[in-house]
């Protein structure tokens, strides 16, 4: 079937949300998402969205992107980074106003907490900036912003899977997609395409992110010749459930929470002297892996404890009451009096479609723009994150680039025609779905993930080696070659999920290779890219973002191109 | 461990009648029982089919009758639900495939309480103020996931799908309670219909099934008194 929009967004997160309520007001829009707009991953952030109103004590939108730059080790965008820090306070009053139920101040103001990586006077204490609602900020967030989509009439298409985008004369010029309930493949004609699509933590064992989060936004455009920018940063978030990676909100360190190892030492004071349990993930992280490797891992095993039993159970209760009540569900542990066993979780992709401060997908090292494309969310690149994302900077992301993209978009589709769609715009969709349909034997693609899922936690994790590295190059190759004769058991056309995981899977795969590409040439370390053979950072060859095109063989092809530094010069990274 | 596992199954393009089917699952006493549906699909059978997404509990996608009552797959673990498992759709509508059902009555009646703050008054500078205490007359009810286990498990719902369900009611809950919304009467107009809040007798099975530990029945109860009373 044809659908003809003047502007299609595709992921219905906070990201794809917000750019709607841009948007839907201005020009014709539809929302593509693969689940309902609710199950959206946005919903698992817990911790909050800092923004310098100052509610509970001084602050600066310029100490907020102090600690963004620093804590970026020096790769983000120092002029996107003002942008979002300096936004950020209408971004938060405007979510107010949209219904957000805030956690309160007993005058009423909007409270504010403690989390990694956010100081006062740069870097001399930790600051209150994180605006929340108990441990669900993101919950609210995403509830919000689709009862927001609601009053204002935005037109959804739930549970819709984006297979493909049409780009016909250097625009954009439509997406195709995969309708889950039915299996027909519906052609979307449109002025203007956002991508808000989310992560894909889904590569690692190990991970925060949900099962959805496989990447297909990232997948589509990078087998469509888009680059991907900085894909070798991906965040391990330092408190994920041992074994099963469900994320422990910061804000429990930012309440207090303590690191301990073995032999109950709060090893943090070694690692950051200054905000110890409060320094950036990828630190933490770090550190909590050098505890283990070094055997003061609990018991010796691969695991630390997150000690909580010292905060008065009234703010546990009140503040912390969702990831405490995971600790009991998932761990049969009491958070009030027991510690909670944790490790560093694949958490979050600072890398993605390289975007400008509007949205505008950037296709190339001078950043020219590709009409009609935009990005925004985890799955895009502006780059505000640079090496290493700060907590809380992500609903702060998706907010501030969310609108600013929807209404880029919104603007662009006024005085423009539709492109031409491509002849049989469909027919490389169809093919796809029929070569994996119609192979009656082949590689089981639960095992295949799971080899990929192994291979990325075990050489691409939190230290990475040249050796590692190229293990993980070699299994992932090898991984994709079997790829190419998946074999599923669901044949039909009703809700094939088994047809959908196994087209997931490819985008994974694709999306690893150039995570291990650009990780292995990057011969430094940096934010949440860990060397063991390079353990320095080097600004003099790699104060450089990097691009990867993917080739119709499936080799990444690399360039690079500068940092847009700001009024912070690089400096040694300590707290 | 073991486990047998005896799900309802049903595939539109190929089966007439719904019907049960036993896997046996090796799984540990601390998985889920998502886990095991996961096991069962990448490991036996691809084509079994259900919702899911964050796999803990936050997303809403994959609630289901287990072992006779609504859950979150995600959320039970095999430690409470024992060597022998039974899963099935949950209640009341359609099943689309296996363990997928047909949400759109569901969100409708979501919709149809106006889930959005309503305040025509000009937008302040800043945030509107509200103290913990008024916030705290709501913030059970934000907790909703849309995962529609207590609107399933309600008896009301399953004899009458035209009732707008606990879950339709914990949302209107969240705005009518909330100091800043000034549309608490349009929605007890709605609610205050045929099939609107009176409708429900008490059973608090809806506040047995919630995932999310919301006191469904409670903020039921406190809409009735807000629709007799006129008073929030």
């Amino acid at each position: 079937m044809l659908h003809t929009f003047d502007a299609v967004i595709v992921g219905a997160g906070g990201a794809g949300l917000r750019a709607a309520l841009a948007a839907s007001p201005r020009c014709k829009t539809a929302v593509l998402t693969k689940l309902y707009p609710t199950r959206s991953h946005t919903g698992a952030a817990q911790g909050g969205m800092c923004a310098a109103l100052a509610n509970t004590e001084e602050d600066s939108w310029e100490w907020h992107a102090f600690d963004t730059v620093k804590g970026s080790d020096y790769l983000g965008d120092q002029p996107a980074i003002d942008i979002m820090c300096k936004e950020a306070v209408d971004a938060v009053i405007e979510l107010e106003h949209f219904g957000l139920p805030f956690t309160r101040t007993e005058d009423g103001h909007i409270d504010q907490r403690r989390f990694g990586g956010h100081t006062h006077d740069h870097g001399k204490g930790p600051v209150r900036r994180a605006c929340y609602s108990a441990d669900r900020t993101g919950h609210m967030i995403l509830q919000t912003l689709y009862q927001q989509c609601l009053a204002n009439d935005v037109q959804f298409f739930d549970e819709f899977q984006v297979l493909d985008v049409l780009i016909s004369d250097g625009r954009a010029a439509g997406v195709v997609a995969l309708e889950l309930a039915t299996g027909e493949v519906h052609t979307f004609r449109s002025k203007a395409i956002l991508w808000a699509t989310g992560g894909f933590g889904r590569m690692f064992k190990v991970t925060s992110n949900a099962h959805a989060l496989t990447g297909d936004g990232p997948g589509v455009c990078f087998r469509r010749g888009i680059p991907m920018e900085d894909m070798e940063f991906f965040q391990f978030h330092p408190t994920g459930i041992y074994k099963m990676g469900i994320l422990l909100s910061e804000a429990a360190r930012g309440e207090g929470g303590i690191l301990r190892n073995d032999k109950g030492e709060r090893f943090m004071e070694r690692y950051a002297p200054t905000i110890k349990d409060l320094a950036p993930r990828d630190m933490v992280s770090r550190a909590i892996q050098t505890e283990i490797l070094e055997g003061r891992g609990i018991d010796g095993k691969d695991y630390v404890h997150l000690d909580l039993t010292h905060l008065d159970p009234e703010v546990i209760d009140e503040k912390l009451p969702d990831i405490t009540e995971f600790a009991r569900t998932y761990l049969g542990v009491e958070p009030k009096t027991e510690c909670v066993p944790i490790q560093p979780t694949a958490h979050y992709a600072m890398g993605g479609i390289p975007t400008d401060v509007d949205g505008r997908v950037v296709i190339d090292a001078n950043d020219t723009p590709l009409p009609g494309m935009y990005a925004a969310g985890e799955c895009a690149c502006v780059s505000v994150h640079g090496a290493n994302r700060l907590g809380t900077n992500s609903l702060l992301d998706i907010v501030v680039f969310g609108r600013r993209g929807g209404e880029h978009m919104a603007e662009f589709v006024q005085d423009v025609d539709h492109a031409e769609l491509p002849n049989d715009a469909d027919e490389p969709t169809r093919e796809m779905i029929d070569a994996i349909l119609d192979r009656e034997e082949g590689e089981a693609v639960g095992q295949l993930r799971a080899e990929l899922q192994q291979t990325m936690t075990d050489n691409a994790g939190v230290f990475r080696t040249d050796e590692t590295l190229a293990q993980a190059q070699e299994d992932v190759d090898e991984i994709a070659e079997r790829y190419e004769s998946i074999a599923i058991d669901d044949h039909g056309q009703t809700f094939n999920t088994d047809l959908a995981e196994a087209i997931e899977l490819g985008f994974l795969i694709d999306l690893a290779r150039a995570l291990v590409a650009g990780a292995r040439k990057r011969t430094e370390s940096r934010g949440g890219h860990s060397r063991d053979d390079y353990p320095d950072r080097d600004d003099e060859n790699f104060l450089k973002h990097t691009l990867a095109w993917l080739g119709d063989d499936g080799s990444i092809e690399l360039d690079y191109k500068p940092v847009k530094l700001g009024r912070y010069e690089p400096q040694e990274r300590k707290y | 461990m073991k486990t047998t596992v005896k799900i309802k199954r049903y595939d539109p393009d190929i089966d007439d009648v719904a019907y049960w089917q036993d896997f046996e699952v090796e799984c540990d006493e601390m998985d889920r029982v998502l886990d095991i549906l996961n096991t069962i699909k990448w490991e036996q059978d691809g084509t079994l089919s259900y919702r899911r997404s964050c796999a803990h509990g936050i997303c809403g996608s994959d609630a289901m009758v287990i072992n006779g009552s609504n859950a979150l797959a995600c959320k039970m673990l095999v430690k409470e639900a024992g060597s022998s498992i039974t899963v099935e759709p949950i209640r009341g509508l359609p099943v689309v495939k296996d363990l997928i059902v047909d949400m759109e009555t569901f969100f409708d009646a979501y919709k149809s309480v106006m889930p959005y703050l309503i305040n025509d008054d000009p937008v302040p500078d800043r945030e509107r103020l509200q103290t913990p205490e008024q916030h705290e007359k709501f913030e059970d009810t934000t907790k909703c996931i849309l995962c529609a286990a207590c609107t399933t498990s309600c008896p009301i719902f399953w004899t009458n799908d035209e009732y707008l369900g606990p879950a339709a009611i914990v949302n209107a809950h969240r705005f009518i309670f909330d100091s800043r919304d000034q549309a608490g009467g349009e929605r007890m107009a709605v609610l205050g219909t045929r099939e609107g809040v009176f409708r429900c007798r008490t059973a608090f099975n809806c506040t047995e099934a919630c995932p999310r530990d919301i006191q469904v029945t409670r903020a039921v109860e406190e809409v009735k008194r807000a629709i007799l009373f006129k008073k929030i």
